[in-house]
């Protein structure tokens, strides 16, 4: 074995004067590592420590760890970007790598000058400052948003090749803020009142309507994400959290809520977000996002390294509640088998699931199927087609195989 | 019954008074739990355009017709909608009518769009993708009015505005139906 004091030198808790410079420390960390070079025996724990770095204001991530969002048009027309799902372990999303989908950018707004207006029919239409919203009662919940153009290249095979781009535009988060009921309260929406439209403050100030019903259940005006201020990308510094519906429901940057007695028919409820059906009829506000479910672990362009033991992993997720049930099937769907469900299982919210493993090197079709606490089973692909034709982009929720080859190597495939 | 001397009538009222005020007070506490925010000024309330509806809610006062919108089309639409708003970078906004049970359906503001007031709220508040909220009242009309006109919805010198522009009935207006989910075994 080499010398283990050597790299020791450098913590010696002697008094300062007494102790080693660091460039003599330096010296030292040298010598182990032509000792190591020379006996080549020498294990990287056995070589010199070195001082780690002092605290900083903010962290990083650490420079070996290569999460980033990844976006379908890297330049000045891109307006959405999709969340490593691969990466994520456990069933919160880091802020910074929350998907994005904006239709006219990400504004920059002064908490300080941001105004949120409650109007329409109400007895007393009211301006409230952040100041105002903050100290309001509030709540902290978790709750995934998706994009309903979620997975929109999977209708048609062969898909996207990784789990990112084809699954990526959905995220979960600890949301805080207020919730809309109370504030509803406030201002006292009249008897005739059912609707409510909500306005962003981006450029384009963007607008969808709710259900006066919905608003008043468990809708949240967030102002906190992940124990933090909501990132510039999903709002900041306020924005609607609609838990469970589609993701331009969850209206950011939140100006303005008007209150009304039927919809506002904005474009994005009329021309967009609408599911056409082949009748030629379409289906219109389509807003809570069906439970499904996608394998993360092992899926597209990873590769298993070795025959033997994998955990098969992935997250669940349904707009109606509760996730109960998620079966895994490595046979491209001939046997079924019950996933283990992380706990806490929260409703509208990720829920991770897990799965022992042997992989003895043979070609394997891996998928899972989610059953939210309604009973709704995830569907095939071949039964939502079946269903709703292919001329809808939205609301794909399809049970999502991945191949695995005998070679480790994992692909995009259509069962 | 008993007299009552002016003491005590000041008394009653005192009481009736005090009672009046704590009722008052109930109410207030009941409807507005936490008393914050504040009434908006003019000055604020102006500010704020909310949504056109449907029913004309929301449409402010101005006008225009497609002889009007016909230039502004092209200075401030046409590089990205393209000639005769057939579509360029940015979508058709015309066309495709009785194509929407076709593979391929073409979903326009003629063929697909329910409401003509979607398109002045989507005009005003998001158009010119470069410069939203440029357009003066009486522009959004006028190039409302042209969208329409190509579309054989109004003709070039009719006037459209707050009254008008609900009336128009869009071709697919009851192509809409509910939610029918969940539709998967």
């Amino acid at each position: 074995m080499a010398d283990s004091k050597v790299g020791s030198g450098g913590v010696d808790p002697a008094p300062a004067a007494d102790r080693p410079s660091r460039r003599s420390f330096l010296r030292h960390a040298g010598v182990a590592a032509a000792a190591a070079a020379a006996g080549g025996t020498t294990t990287a724990a056995q070589t010199a420590r070195q001082l780690g770095a002092t605290p900083r204001e903010h962290g990083e991530r650490s420079p070996h760890v290569g999460s980033k969002r990844w976006s379908r048009a890297p330049d000045a027309t891109a307006s959405s970007s999709n969340s490593p799902l691969a990466d994520s372990v456990g069933i919160v999303t880091p802020s910074d790598l929350h998907f994005e989908r904006h239709h006219t950018g990400v504004p920059e707004i002064d908490p300080a000058e941001h105004r949120l207006l409650i109007h329409g029919l109400v007895e007393r239409p009211l301006v409230f400052t952040m100041d105002d919203l903050v100290r309001l009662p509030a709540v902290s919940r978790f709750h995934f948003v998706e994009c309903s153009g979620n997975s929109a290249a999977e209708w048609r095979p062969p898909g996207r090749p990784n789990v990112q781009m084809s699954h990526g535009l959905v995220s979960c988060s600890e949301w805080t803020g207020v919730l809309l009921s109370d504030l509803l309260d406030e201002v006292g929406v009249q008897s005739r009142a059912s609707w409510i439209v909500a306005e962003g403050a981006d450029a384009g100030r963007m607008s969808r309507s709710v259900p006066l019903q919905r608003a008043r259940d468990d809708v949240i005006l967030a102002y906190g994400q992940n124990g933090e201020a909501v990132r510039p990308e999903q709002g900041y510094p306020l924005r609607l959290l609609v838990p469970g519906c589609e993701g331009s429901l969850n209206v950011k940057w939140l100006r303005g809520i008007e209150v009304a007695s039927l919809p506002a028919m904005a474009r994005d409820e009329t021309s967009k977000y609408t599911d056409l059906l082949p009748d030629g009829r379409a289906r219109q506000f389509t807003l809570v996002m069906d439970a499904k479910s996608v394998i993360t672990d092992p899926s597209g362009e990873q590769k298993l390294n070795a025959p033997g033991f994998h955990e098969i992993r992935g997250l669940a997720w349904s707009g109606r509640g509760r996730i109960d049930r998620v079966e895994v099937s490595t046979d491209g769907g001939g046997r079924w088998v019950d996933a283990e469900l992380q706990e806490p299982r929260l409703p509208k919210a990720f829920t991770r699931f897990r799965l022992p493993w042997r992989w003895q090197g043979a070609e394997h079709v891996v998928m899972s199927r989610a059953t939210d606490e309604t009973g709704y089973v995830q569907p095939t692909l071949a039964a939502l087609i079946e269903a709703r034709g292919m001329s809808t982009i939205y609301h794909h929720n399809a049970i999502k195989p991945w191949q695995v080859h005998a070679s480790g190597e994992v692909t995009n495939v259509e069962v | 019954m008993s007299r009552c001397s002016a003491t005590c009538r000041l008394g009653r009222a005192a009481v009736a008074l005090l009672v009046a005020m704590l009722a008052a007070t109930a109410i207030a506490a009941q409807e507005r739990r936490f008393d914050v925010g504040h009434a908006p000024t003019s000055e604020e309330f102006g500010a704020w355009s909310g949504s056109a509806f449907p029913d004309g809610t929301g449409l402010p006062p101005g006008q225009g017709t497609a002889r009007e919108g016909a230039a502004l089309y092209r200075e401030a639409c046409f590089v990205c909608h393209g000639h005769n708003a057939r579509g360029d970078q940015a979508a058709a906004l015309v066309g495709g009518r009785d194509t929407l049970t076709e593979s391929r359906p073409k979903r326009t503001v003629e063929s697909y769009w329910p409401y003509a007031t979607t398109l002045w709220d989507y005009t005003k508040r998001s158009m010119p993708y470069e410069e939203p909220g440029s357009l003066t009242d009486d522009q959004v009309y006028a190039v409302v009015a042209y969208v329409l006109n190509l579309a054989g919805l109004v003709e070039e010198d009719e006037i459209v505005d707050a009254d008008s522009l609900p009336q128009i009935r869009m071709p697919n207006r009851d192509g809409f139906i509910p939610d029918s989910r969940p539709d998967t075994r």
